[in-house]
């Protein structure tokens, strides 16, 4: 796949940015004491990235816990990721969500989701959607190593390629989920393996290589707008810190394997394939990562001028229609 | 104010020995430990139950021991064999739990969290709870599900609901909500040894709180509440961590001049009901004080039994405190709020009182 010199920078940008969000944004929401629902994607840049410059703003995509980078390659604004994960009225979701919940309608970003697995049928879904309507959408579910054992995946994966859905599945194996390791959960050697179960095409690719994974996923959604239904396309790659940040990795996994994959980091292994071409220098490369730092000062900056929600906002949004005196109803609630 | 241990032990119909100060989050550890050595029939599995599963051979063993360390060191002790960890497929795990209690084991299954539940509902729902039923008494499963509760973390909608009322909406399952670390022990070794299906339920806010607790293995009985501050005015009830909202609530009462009874449930299936209408008998008004959302609650089971039951008896109308009929919010400034706590205790003990 062809990609001209504007493209091929835009991606390294959309890694830079989710690398600075989860750098900067991650501890200075613990320091607001909000950090029990936080998940870095730092080391997984190049699977959100390379997926997602392939889709447009019309496209959608079901992303997971640890979907902060998602949201950023779907076209979400840090800005207003920052002040969500702060709390504040700001917020795509208004203070509600968080960051396991940021989700951004007008980006066709389907949520972040708490209960792993979960979102993948929204995304097939939203296929469903595009087919009835004629829309020409794709949509995309991504979702981990762990997840793959959900069983809702499985239906979803039949159910797409049943009625040729215009979807991909797309698994960030990681490695791990929490501390279990994938060899120990999975029954086959690949997530990509259980394509064959479902008739459809699977996949691995590696998943620290942003070039890989665009032409991986270029095939994929080529295929799904041609209307030949669903793919699988597993990314391997690694998450750079633990789980969340109360998790210390070397528990369960050794600093020898954390230097392997942090050899690979997918900022590195670009400017690996990029620079000797010598059209790219490493000057515009460091501007572009510096612009990434220099937003994440006014993200923070935005988000702590912003206005907490009022409490009693605590009632919106429950219902499109309800009785809303019927949320509190004779249970002595003080606002 | 928490209960002491001479007020614990006479509950349980037992003289306790060697007792020390210990964590929920040891207690339960104990408890699941003296459990699996007395009956080699339990075991348990969960995500991150041990953590690190599959290298030993590596040296990892116990990488986690339990989302909340309440498993650790038992992989060392019982083995792989009995202390499993699950993939992420908790329909599959918690059904062949439920399966494995019917066929001779007593299976204790994890759910990390009570918001999953809908992943794998259909296998409490249909198989533990309604098998025995169904086959005509051929089976007994002695399956016990230990999840989590509680909001207060800024976990948001997903990760902080109190689903307990809904379980004991389903007849055939048990429920148990432990408030402190002598009954998380004593309950927990309740429902394990017990014949039927029991969900414990463990609240996030409560695992580091420190109370006494007998070295001895020992059981509550399931479907019995306690009091835990005797009082003339108003029954406060309590569930899981909202007990000591009702005792602290009281304790500022009590220097306004009212004095509360405070009930701790401990049990959402059975319901005491007994209990608390003896003490409506004695103080003519209730408050039950529930996490969970207030629409078809433990809350409204408990206000309409007793007015049902005792109406004759009561000064004033038998009332809730609640969280609202809304998803759990992510941010402080609104999820304060949503949680039942003092202060709204307090008001609406005063509106009653005032009648
Ligand atoms: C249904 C469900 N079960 C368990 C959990 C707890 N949990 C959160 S993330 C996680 C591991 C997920 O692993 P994976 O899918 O590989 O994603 P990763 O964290 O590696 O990105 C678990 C077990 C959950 N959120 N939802
Ligand atoms: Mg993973």
């Amino acid at each position: 796949m062809e990609l001209d010199r504007e493209s091929i920078l835009k991606l390294f940008k959309t890694m830079a940015t989710i690398r600075h969000f989860e750098e900067r944004g991650i501890p200075e929401t613990g320091q607001r004491g909000m950090s029990a629902s936080v998940h870095s994607s730092a080391g997984q840049e190049a699977v959100a990235t390379g997926v997602c410059a392939n889709l447009t703003n019309e496209d959608y995509i079901g992303s997971t816990h640890r979907g902060h980078g998602h949201c950023i390659a779907k076209g979400v604004d840090p800005k207003l990721m920052m002040a969500e994960l702060f709390g504040r009225a700001t917020g795509p979701n208004k203070g509600k969500g968080g960051s396991m919940h940021i989700s951004d309608m007008s980006k066709g970003m389907l949520g972040t989701n708490g209960v792993v697995g979960a979102s993948i049928p929204l995304a097939v879904g939203a296929a469903l959607t595009s087919k009835v309507k004629k829309l020409g959408r794709v949509a995309v579910a991504f979702f981990g190593d762990g997840a793959s054992n959900q069983g809702v995946l499985h239906e979803s994966m039949n159910l797409a390629s049943v009625w040729k859905l215009p979807v991909i599945f797309c698994c960030e194996n990681n490695g791990y989920a929490m501390s279990t390791p994938s060899e120990y959960a999975l029954s086959t050697a690949h997530v990509a393996d259980r394509a064959q179960g479902y008739d459809m095409p699977g996949i691995t690719v590696d998943g620290m290589d942003v070039f890989a994974v665009y032409d991986a996923a270029a095939q994929a959604v080529a295929r799904a707008r041609a209307g030949d239904g669903p793919s699988l396309i597993e990314c391997q790659t690694y998450r750079f810190y633990g789980h969340t940040v109360f998790d210390n990795p070397l528990t369960y996994r050794s600093k020898e394997e954390e230097d392997h994959w942090r050899a690979r980091d997918p900022l590195k292994l670009f400017r690996e394939a990029v620079l000797p071409q010598g059209d790219i220098t490493a000057a515009e490369l460091d501007q572009i990562e510096a612009d990434a730092e220099a937003l994440m000062e006014e993200a923070v900056k935005f988000a702590d001028e912003s206005p907490l929600p009022e409490p009693v906002e605590l009632y919106d949004d429950v219902y499109v229609n309800y009785p809303r005196e019927l949320l509190k109803r004779g249970v002595n609630m003080a606002v | 104010m928490t209960i002491t241990n001479q007020t614990a032990g006479q509950l349980a119909g037992m003289h306790a020995t060697g007792t020390r100060e210990i964590q929920v989050r040891e207690a339960i550890n104990e408890c699941l430990r003296q459990e699996m050595e007395l009956d080699e029939n339990v075991i348990i599995m969960g995500e991150e139950i041990a953590g690190g599963a599959g290298r030993q051979d590596q040296g990892v063993e116990d990488a986690w021991g339990g989302p909340f360390r309440t498993t650790v060191g038992l992989i060392q002790q019982f083995g792989k064999e009995r202390v499993l960890d699950t993939p992420l497929s908790e329909a599959a795990f918690i059904g062949a739990a439920i399966g494995a209690s019917s066929t001779g084991l007593r299976a204790v299954a994890e759910l990390m969290f009570v918001d999953f539940i809908g992943v794998c509902m259909d296998q409490l729902v249909n198989n533990a709870a309604k098998m025995r039923y169904m086959f005509g008494g051929q089976v007994k499963v002695p399956f016990t599900m230990m999840t989590r509760i509680g909001a207060g973390f800024g976990a948001a909608a997903q990760h902080s609901e109190s689903y307990y009322s809904i379980f004991s909406h389903f007849p055939g399952l048990k429920g148990v909500v432990p408030s402190d670390a002598y009954t998380a022990k004593g309950l927990l070794a309740a429902a394990i040894r017990d014949d039927d299906p029991v969900v414990y339920f463990e609240h996030k806010g409560l695992y580091g709180s420190v109370g006494p607790v007998p070295e001895e293995p020992y059981v509550l009985p399931l479907g019995k509440a306690r009091t835990v501050r005797e009082g003339t005015d108003i029954t406060l009830v309590g569930i899981s961590k909202m007990t000591w909202v009702c005792t602290a609530a009281a304790e500022e009462l009590a220097k306004e001049g009212i004095s509360c009874e405070v009930i701790d449930l401990l049990s959402v299936s059975p319901i005491d009901y007994d209990h608390i209408n003896e003490s409506v008998l004695k103080t003519h008004r209730l408050v039950v004080v529930d996490e969970d959302t207030p629409i078809c609650s433990m809350a409204s089971e408990i206000c309409s039994r007793v007015a049902e039951e005792v109406f004759d008896y009561l000064d004033a109308p038998p009332s809730r405190v609640t969280a609202p009929h809304t998803p759990v919010p992510y941010s402080r400034a609104m999820e304060n709020e949503y949680m039942p706590n003092e202060s709204r205790v307090k008001t609406t003990v005063r509106n009653l009182m005032n009648r």
